[in-house]
């Protein structure tokens, strides 16, 4: 069979917050834009498992990619979220000192950041920090305040980029791994995935982890990933008032420590640990380092309940080797493949301004920038229920009952929701996928309530049997098959469409 | 937004629930609504196929829904009125519900007594923390149950059931009868946690191997589970290295318990007791915010159903009281965990009721244990006393304190003076003596 042919100027390999940024930034220029993503949804890497935090930008060493895009992409959240509905908390972080020692290392990160350009750093005494955060080890010493300091959602914000991008013109092709790539005479000119071949001009390395992988695709080794891998607890919405902002150890070496922190969502997370793994896929949490992330979560929290926990899971850092920085500009001697590649934490963070980096590399690799007139910077950040007030909640079951039927208990998600969030411009059709774009099985059951009435409405809205709905695409297939109860293979016949609302076959005889 | 008003809301319309709605309306009171989130009365029960419900309560074996329908009949003959389909978002500290349904929209409903019957929801892995990949293929076993008895889909074909609680070892049986194969139930404790009928029933008979002392310590697979590591645990449960081995199977099933489903409760304000997961109530089946009752799973987890529906009997019966405003007043003295019992429901007696009618306590033991007397204590009077042949965590206990024993003398004792419920020895006679014995 004959693959598609795709024409672009520019190729993005990669739907991550790096990968989605970028597309977006460039679909304010009338430029042919395809983004490729080898997992069925985007923001399925790491960008669904990480801290969520919006870095001050004090920790990295001035001067190196990381100080600068942390800096410059703090600064852009506040409108980019804004613009692109995506939940941001601009609370301000602290950095809680244990002991005198660490005290004095408080102010040396306080110069750092100045250095880097953070504003309104401040050391603040422990009564100050007490009164910020009630909750926090009485035997702290003082702390760094940094007010730019946020949190935010970072698979809202990917989906949302995405969204955005593809409402301006992007096309992103989801499930389609990259297999290759052609390059002549120095330069990259076409990508391959099954089915699929994209004539490009220019190639962006948006990949992850995988990103390493990618670029030995143009013949090119200049850096090797290695995985490190952090874990982390997720509490209860009960406990989510335990500390209002995030609070960091003073740093180790390897990372930025173990931290306590609300979500967006109202949660607590504490995590994550730092530990080299091997494989790029090794995403499980052990129980030596759940052991090691709880320990150091009370250390900053002692009253921390490990019984209000409601799950575990653990991200991958995309490490490279030799370079300790981002790693961002064209590869050497392939001037149109451009990588970025490396971004570690603060990469959440960073993503606003990689994009405008890249775009500016891009311009001055000869891609032609011209703005579109009809540009549209805005998406609205799609309705949800549990954020309406009482007049609006029942304006919107007015409207459409199927508002007013509640599937997903914990987080109080009605069908509607869920059924809008499948007929979006990016389309998704996987539990985890219905669960990072409303919260359904989000919650403390964690699906257990949810699971099978989300999978019956994805079977209704999308036409895809039962036994074929995954969690997170691939062979992740939630069921094996139907029993063997010749009543049910009848029910099936009879059903009512609508009626089979929360999973139910009625057969009415 | 619609307003409705009733004398009594209950929230929750599974057998508890249900027996209580039932029995307030039967009471006197007025206008009783029972609202459930589900589309159909019964709670868990519909999809509980197996029998084995209602062998005390109705000497009959009946299977979940069976036993549902027969206090969805009674329901309706005493004229309560339900509400399907509906989510109840909170309760005010007042006692104002607000609700949600397709119907009616965002909903007030202002009752002079609530009963909260919400049942539990399960224990899943992040509450119990197994390492490894997260995989799909994880699936509670209550939710495997509704995908296997309502819906039709069958959850994997090799299972590896986690946790020895009733639903596991029903859903051991359920899943082999549907062609799959059940690799092994691992229990972490020494002893199981479901019901005797149902280790025997389910397991035994079915061939299925059941592993005391051990526990999945890591899930392999990066879509669907491709197999566990288990191991076994030493006497403080922790995994010894060493003993592990690998079961290659697609599902992991969790039977790891329930826990009372009490958001609402603490909504309301309602206090709760951390042994139970539920909130602390009075003989009456009050809780800590006058007017507002509670029964069933949402108190405590019961494994019979028929003591699910007597305690909702007197809840209803308490809340039906309340509005008529013949609530029993005076002396209350509260209940006690003594040795060798885990909890004790409910926590505060009134000494009226004792004096009245007969008082049942429910409470489970921390171990088993074989020939041995369950003792309530006063002071140093046991006041009532019964024989048990065997006593297991996995089965409840039930005490019934017959009218008069405890005599409003006990008030002389003073405000800290506890009814304490404990477990001795029969055959030694270290107790104190002038007990009644049953
Ligand atoms: C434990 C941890 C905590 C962190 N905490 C923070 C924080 O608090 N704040 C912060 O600013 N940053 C944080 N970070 C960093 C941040 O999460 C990352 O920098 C960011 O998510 C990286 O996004 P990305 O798009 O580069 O990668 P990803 O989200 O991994 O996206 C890469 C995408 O490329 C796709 N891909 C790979 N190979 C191919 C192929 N062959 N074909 C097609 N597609 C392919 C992948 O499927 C993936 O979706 C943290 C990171 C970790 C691991
Ligand atoms: C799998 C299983 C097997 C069992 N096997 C047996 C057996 O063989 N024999 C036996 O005697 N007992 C058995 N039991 C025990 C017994 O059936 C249960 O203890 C009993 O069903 C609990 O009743 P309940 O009314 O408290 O809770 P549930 O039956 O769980 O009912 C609670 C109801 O409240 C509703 N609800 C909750 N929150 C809200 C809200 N916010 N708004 C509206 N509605 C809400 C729920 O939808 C549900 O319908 C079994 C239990 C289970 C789970």
């Amino acid at each position: 069979m004959q693959p598609r042919r795709i024409a672009a100027d520019v190729v993005v390999i990669g739907a991550g917050v790096v990968g989605t940024g970028i597309a977006r930034e460039l679909s304010r220029y009338d430029v042919r834009v395809v983004l490729v993503e080898k997992q069925a949804d985007v923001a399925f890497g790491t960008t669904k498992a990480n801290t969520a935090l919006v870095h001050a930008g004090y920790d990295a060493e001035p001067g190196t990619w990381k100080a600068r895009l942390n800096v410059r992409g703090n600064a852009l959240y506040p409108k980019t979220c804004a613009d692109l509905g995506v939940a941001y908390k601009n609370c301000g972080s602290l950095v809680v000192a244990a002991t005198e020692n660490e005290a004095g290392y408080l102010h040396e990160l306080k110069e750092r950041g100045e250095r880097n350009g953070v504003p309104g750093l401040e050391v603040i005494p422990r009564e100050q920090v007490i009164e910020l955060e009630p909750h926090v080890n009485p035997g702290v010493v003082a702390a760094l305040w940094a007010p730019t300091g946020g949190i935010t959602s970072p698979w809202e914000l990917a989906i949302a980029y995405a969204e955005n991008a593809v409402a301006n013109g992007v096309e992103l092709l989801l499930s389609a791994p990259v297999t290759g790539i052609g390059v002549r005479r120095g330069r990259a000119f076409s990508v391959r995935c099954p089915g699929v071949v994209m004539d490009a001009r220019f190639v962006v390395n948006a990949a992850g982890i995988w990103a390493d992988d990618i670029e030995r695709m143009v013949g090119r080794d200049d850096f090797e990933i290695t995985p490190r891998r952090g874990e982390y607890y997720l509490f209860d919405k009960r406990v989510g008032h335990l500390v209002s902002r995030p609070l960091f150890p003073v740093p180790a070496e390897l990372s930025k420590g173990i931290v306590v922190t609300p979500t967006v969502d109202g949660n607590l997370i504490a995590g994550p640990n730092a530990l080299l793994v091997g494989d790029k896929g090794d995403l499980s949490t052990t129980a030596v380092g759940l052991a090691e992330v709880l320990e150091g979560a009370r250390r900053l929290v002692p009253g921390l309940p490990i019984r209000e926990s409601i799950t575990n899971f653990a991200g991958l850092r995309a490490v490279a080797a030799p370079i300790g920085d981002f790693i961002i500009g064209p590869s050497p001697g392939v001037p149109n493949f451009i990588n970025a590649a490396g971004i570690q934490s603060p990469g959440l963070t960073a993503a606003p301004a990689i994009a405008e980096a890249v775009r500016d590399i891009l311009a001055d690799a000869g891609l032609a920038l011209a703005e579109k007139p009809d540009f549209n910077s805005v998406r609205k950040r799609p309705t949800r229920f549990s954020e309406l007030g009482p007049e609006e909640q029942s304006a919107l079951i007015e409207s459409d009952p199927l508002w007013g039927h509640i599937i997903c208990r914990c987080e109080t998600v009605p069908e509607a929701e869920i059924i809008e969030a499948l007929h979006r411009p990016v389309s998704c059709t996987t539990l985890d996928g219905v669960k990072f774009r409303t919260r359904a099985g989000a919650g403390r059951c964690q699906g257990g309530f949810c699971g099978p009435r989300v999978v019956a409405i994805i079977h209704r809205e999308l036409g895809i049997s039962p036994e074929k709905v995954t969690k997170k695409g691939g062979a992740s297939f939630i069921l094996s098959g139907r029993t063997k109860d010749p009543l049910l293979e009848r029910a099936d016949e009879c059903v009512d469409e609508r009626e089979e609302v929360g999973g139910r076959a009625h057969c009415r005889v | 937004m619609r307003i409705a008003e009733c004398d009594i809301a209950v929230i929750g319309a599974g057998p508890a629930g249900l027996a209580a709605a039932a029995r307030a309306k039967q009471c006197g009171a007025c206008r009783v609504i029972l609202m459930d989130r589900d589309r159909e009365l019964g709670g868990i029960l519909n999809q509980c196929i197996h029998n084995g419900f209602g062998l005390q309560l109705l000497s009959q074996e009946l299977t979940g829904p069976e036993y549902a329908e027969h206090f969805i009949n009674e329901a309706r003959d005493a004229g309560v009125e339900t509400m399907l389909d509906t989510m109840v978002l909170s309760v005010a500290p007042g006692g104002r519900i607000t609700a949600v349904n397709r119907s009616g929209g965002l909903m007030r409903i202002s009752a002079k007594a609530i009963i909260l019957a919400m049942g539990a929801r399960e224990r899943n892995r992040g509450a119990v923390t197994i390492p490894g990949m997260r995989p799909a293929g994880v699936f509670t076993a209550g939710a495997a149950q509704r995908f296997v008895n309502m819906e039709g889909y069958m959850p994997g074909k090799r299972i590896v059931v986690l946790g020895s609680g009733d639903i596991g070892l029903i859903m051991a049986r359920r899943l082999t009868w549907e062609g799959a194969r059940v690799e092994a139930v691992l229990e972490i404790l020494p002893f199981p946690s479901g019901l005797t009928r149902n280790i025997v029933q389910c397991l035994n008979d079915q061939g299925i191997p059941l592993y005391l002392g051990h526990t999945v310590v890591d899930v392999h697979g990066e879509e669907r589970v491709s197999g566990v590591t288990v191991a076994r645990v030493d006497d403080s449960l922790k995994p010894i290295p060493g003993t592990e081995w690998d079961i290659e199977c697609d599902t992991l099933l969790l039977s790891v318990g329930l826990i009372p489903e009490n958001e609402l409760t603490r909504d309301a304000g309602g206090e709760l007791d951390p042994v139970t997961g539920g909130p602390v109530v009075t003989d009456e089946m009050e809780t800590s915010v006058p007017g507002v009752f509670a029964c069933g799973n949402v108190v405590h987890i019961h494994d019979l159903v028929d003591n699910v529906t007597r305690e909702a009997w007197t809840a209803g019966e308490g809340a039906a009281r309340f509005v008529a405003g013949r609530q029993p007043a005076g002396l209350t003295i509260r209940t006690r965990a003594g040795d060798g019992i885990r909890y004790v429901v409910p926590h505060i007696l009134h000494l009226d009721n004792l004096a009245a009618r007969d008082v049942r306590l429910f409470m489970r033991a921390t171990r088993p244990d074989e020939r041995v007397q369950v003792e309530a204590v006063v002071g140093d009077q046991v006041v009532f006393s019964k024989f048990e042949r065997v006593v297991r965590p996995a089965e409840m206990i039930a005490l019934t304190i017959p009218r008069g024993k405890v005599s409003s003398g006990v008030a002389a004792f003073g405000s800290e003076t506890r009814l304490i419920v404990r477990v001795r020895p029969r055959d030694c006679d270290a107790g104190p003596k002038g007990g009644a014995k049953a």
